[in-house]
């Protein structure tokens, strides 16, 4: 069962975005709108706690579970993909309220409308595919 | 029971979500949901069409683990850890979405305008999940991941490439929710 710890991460993360909100539209408009703090809280506080904790591994040399050194790839340089990468996920976000996340999470409360979604990202994903090398990274 | 049944804090869910980008580096792997859809591109047969599709999708399994763990995870909290009867948005947001004509949250997650039914079933609204979910579909991969793999994961590491998607993330979301949300509805 090598897979069920990653399972059990999965249903964690699905129980504490569903009770914090933030698979929530009006918690990501309400975000974009600056009219509440909740969102920026929960962003903060989980970077904040990944800084305290990756600097931990990095400092004290963890291992991983099965002893191998923990090994944290940099992002590759650029600023047009992640610009233009970017605002169009920002744009997307904003308009139906969830991130890849939530979208898996959403379809397990029961809502329709999601598969939509899902299949629009699959859809975008595929064509980003296709496309790929005729863009500006 | 509350503390369960109510909205969590946001200092708890930051801190566990936290936790769980932490779990999966501790378990030798990257946390980044948006990897699935390519994933799931490439299992449906995508590889036959373009390079970018061609790898082994069976070294993401783990990944696809989270997503079906998330998925089970939505229904646990959904059906049994409490409602969302106690959804507390903003007064004024929810003022100003009456204004443009979109339905006060009343303990739901989603508005009725984009997600009933019967938006479902309307052309308008039909398409506008599509293109929301494109919009999405397209722009992680280019952007190289979302909001867990460069907000949570690639700031918690000092990523510049990240802070740079995370700006983006928000240009993009606060022209959508400031300027073109009022036009759309």
């Amino acid at each position: 069962m090598k897979l069920f710890r990653f399972f059990a991460v999965g249903i964690l993360f699905g129980i504490v975005l569903t009770k914090s909100e933030a698979i929530s539209w009006y918690r990501i408009y309400e975000m974009f709108m600056f009219q509440s703090f909740h969102m920026y809280g929960i962003i903060g506080i989980a970077v904040i706690t990944g800084v305290c904790g990756i600097r931990f591994i990095k400092k004290k040399e963890i291992k991983d579970y099965k002893g191998q050194p923990i090994e944290i790839l940099d992002k590759e340089k650029s600023i047009a993909r992640y610009l233009f990468g970017g605002i169009m996920f920002g744009l997307g976000w904003g308009l139906v309220g969830s991130c890849p996340g939530p979208i898996f999470i959403l379809l397990g409360t029961g809502v329709p409308a999601i598969a939509v979604v899902l299949f629009g990202a699959l859809l975008g994903t595929y064509l980003y595919g296709l496309l790929k090398d005729k863009l500006p990274h | 029971m509350e503390f369960i049944t109510n909205t969590w804090h946001w200092s708890v869910s930051g801190f566990l979500i936290g936790v769980v980008m932490l779990l999966l580096t501790y378990f030798g792997k990257t946390f980044g949901m948006s990897s699935n859809l390519r994933t799931i591109c490439s299992m449906s047969g995508g590889s036959k069409t373009a390079s970018y599709f061609n790898f082994d999708w069976r070294e993401q399994k783990w990944n696809l683990a989270i997503v079906l763990g998330s998925i089970v995870g939505g229904f646990i909290a959904y059906h049994f850890l409490g409602n969302a009867s106690n959804i507390d948005i903003n007064p004024k947001t929810i003022a100003q979405l009456q204004h443009i004509g979109i339905d006060a949250p009343n303990g739901k997650f989603l508005p009725d305008a984009l997600f009933s039914m019967e938006a479902l079933t309307s052309p308008k609204g039909f398409l506008l999940l599509l293109l929301g979910g494109f919009l999405i579909g397209f722009g992680t991969p280019y952007a190289g991941g979302c909001t867990s793999g460069h907000a949570i994961s690639g700031l918690s590491n000092f990523q510049l490439p990240s802070l740079i998607a995370v700006v983006g993330f928000f240009v993009g979301g606060l022209v959508m929710a400031h300027f073109l949300i009022p036009i759309i509805f």
